[in-house]
């Protein structure tokens, strides 16, 4: 006769402790939570069918001893950038405001374990900021005009958005390429992997943000000094993380390499200043100057 | 050998005798998802008005309203999720924020995309942020709450719309300036109040500065709102 259910579940449970008590060493697979009693063979091939929240939890544990082996198609591919926790951010950005001669910013703050949440979320940051504090200026800037009619400029968003990101995700990948083509060509040991290189342009444009906030102060004197500031904090971030890869390579190679590097750059930070923050000489829409005032002061028709 | 292999044989034969006709009895939690309550499934949602199934969802849309208003850690909110208050808030918002600055596309507010991009994808970054830092909560739950969250700065938006009819500078500024901080505070707030706990302890600051920048954003767009001269 068939067994009730209950008496099933509970002769089996039986049944199990039995096996163990007879063979200890047997391979056990618990189906709660993070198995840490699974020996090492069974992980790559059991998946476990968890909910989302459970399968996460237990893949980015796994991801922290073996380093990105799911593919990159798999969430957990990109969880493995996101391994940071609050203090950690906190510290990497400190170290990027104060670069020390010897330390390298990728072999001592990231110390192989890059992140993307820095990067990304400081160049949204820094968007904004320059969108914002641009805006601000102007509009101080034309305070005393009568004719002046406040905008918000939303399309500046636009267009710093399209720069910072091209700027965070073009040039480190450039120079990437660049240094990984010679360190193939002159057999030298040590490379940064894409992702470092990217993480260290991103903790470098931290300095940014106070400085396009503190641009809106209406002194150009402060401003240029401000770029100057930014200019070499930031600059010798990347100059002290980047010379000791290059300075193995022949002379003109390596100082080609660090000066292209920060004169991109100053080109950027020069860029941005201008644009976004332009002086009370200069009208803020150059192309509508001529015929600007006369339409605001009468009735819009459309 | 023969005594272990018959002892195995016996314990594998009881083992082979137990037939197991349903699940195996699985250790752990499962979520599930509680979306109607049960006497829905009595009878058919098919048959009813197109009135009640109407009405009852408004009530939903209703409840998360005053849920925002009154953020306690109830998990109400996150298990019945639905888009249907995020799309409404967003459009109205979208709607209000048009009809400034109307001379020039190039120098005027945002338009009416860009308003509506600006929320719908930053509230998916913003997800799928929380999400690879190793939050609990699902893509569509998260997106509920933060839609949900504006509503204080849709609210903030029709004052400033009324106190812009009395002119736009000095004490009109200043009021509409602490009408924006307050309900942008108020908007980070309750939606921290329901993401929070999906978090682990030590990153919880990584998922909220996100969204405080998020309803910043936002909040500058409306206080910057300026109508046409």
């Amino acid at each position: 006769t068939m067994a009730s259910p209950d008496d099933l579940k509970f002769q089996e449970f039986e049944e199990a402790t039995d096996l163990l008590l007879a063979d200890p060493g047997a391979s056990t697979l618990s189906m709660s939570g993070s198995s840490s009693t699974a020996p090492a063979g069974a992980t790559g091939d059991i998946k476990l069918d968890m909910s989302d929240d459970e399968g996460q939890e237990e893949s980015s544990e796994l991801l922290r001893g073996e380093k990105q082996t799911s593919g990159f198609w798999t969430f957990e591919y990109y969880q493995s950038f996101f391994n940071v926790d609050t203090m950690q951010v906190l510290d990497r950005v400190k170290r990027s405001l104060v670069p020390l001669p010897g330390r390298n910013f990728i072999k001592h703050t990231l110390q192989s374990s890059p992140d993307l949440y820095g990067p990304f979320w400081i160049c949204v940051t820094l968007v904004f900021s320059l969108a914002i504090s641009g805006n601000l200026s102007t509009f101080l800037n034309s305070l005393g005009s009568p004719d002046y009619h406040y905008r918000p400029q939303f399309h500046r968003v636009t267009i710093a958005a399209v720069v910072i990101f091209l700027y965070a995700w073009l040039v480190p990948l450039g120079v990437w390429g660049f240094l990984t083509w010679r360190q193939r060509e002159e057999r030298q040991q040590s490379g940064y992997s894409f992702l470092e290189t990217v993480c260290v342009y991103g903790y470098s444009l931290f300095i940014y943000i106070p400085t396009s906030v503190l641009w809106i102060l209406p002194f150009e004197w402060l401003r240029w000094l401000l770029i100057l500031v930014a200019m070499v904090i930031s600059g010798s971030v990347l100059v002290l993380t980047f010379w000791p890869v290059v300075r193995d390579d022949t002379q003109v190679t390596a100082f080609a390499t660090v000066a292209t590097i920060v004169v991109l750059h100053a080109l950027l930070s020069i860029g941005c200043k201008m644009y976004f923050f332009q002086t009370a000489t200069r009208t803020p829409v150059p192309t509508l100057a001529p015929n600007h005032t006369a339409p605001q002061l009468t009735n819009k028709t459309h | 050998m023969a005594q272990v292999e018959e002892t195995s044989k016996r314990m594998f034969a009881g083992l082979s005798d137990v037939s197991i006709s349903g699940d195996i009895p699985v250790e752990g939690e499962i979520n599930v998802p509680v979306g109607t309550p049960s006497q829905d499934k009595e009878y058919s949602t098919l048959d009813e008005p197109v009135k009640d199934t109407i009405l009852r969802d408004l009530k939903a849309v209703g409840k998360k309203f005053v849920h925002v208003m009154y953020p306690k850690k109830s998990s109400a909110l996150l298990r019945d999720w639905d888009l249907w208050g995020p799309l409404l808030l967003c459009v109205t918002l979208a709607l209000m924020l048009q009809g400034g600055s109307v001379d020039s596309k190039e120098d005027g507010g945002p338009q009416f995309a860009e308003v509506f991009v600006i929320i719908w994808f930053g509230s998916v970054i913003i997800t799928l942020n929380s999400k690879l830092l190793g939050g609990t909560i699902s893509f569509f739950q998260s997106l509920c709450v933060l839609g949900y969250c504006i509503m204080p700065l849709t609210v903030a938006m029709v004052v400033c719309r009324l106190v812009l009819l009395g002119g736009s500078w000095g004490f009109s500024f200043i009021v509409r300036l602490i009408v924006v901080t307050a309900s942008f505070s108020w908007s980070t707030f309750a939606s921290t109040a329901f993401l929070a706990d999906c978090q682990p302890p030590n990153r919880k600051a990584l998922v909220v500065y996100p969204v405080f920048l998020f309803y910043f954003v936002i909040g500058w767009m409306i206080l910057t709102f300026s109508p046409s001269a």
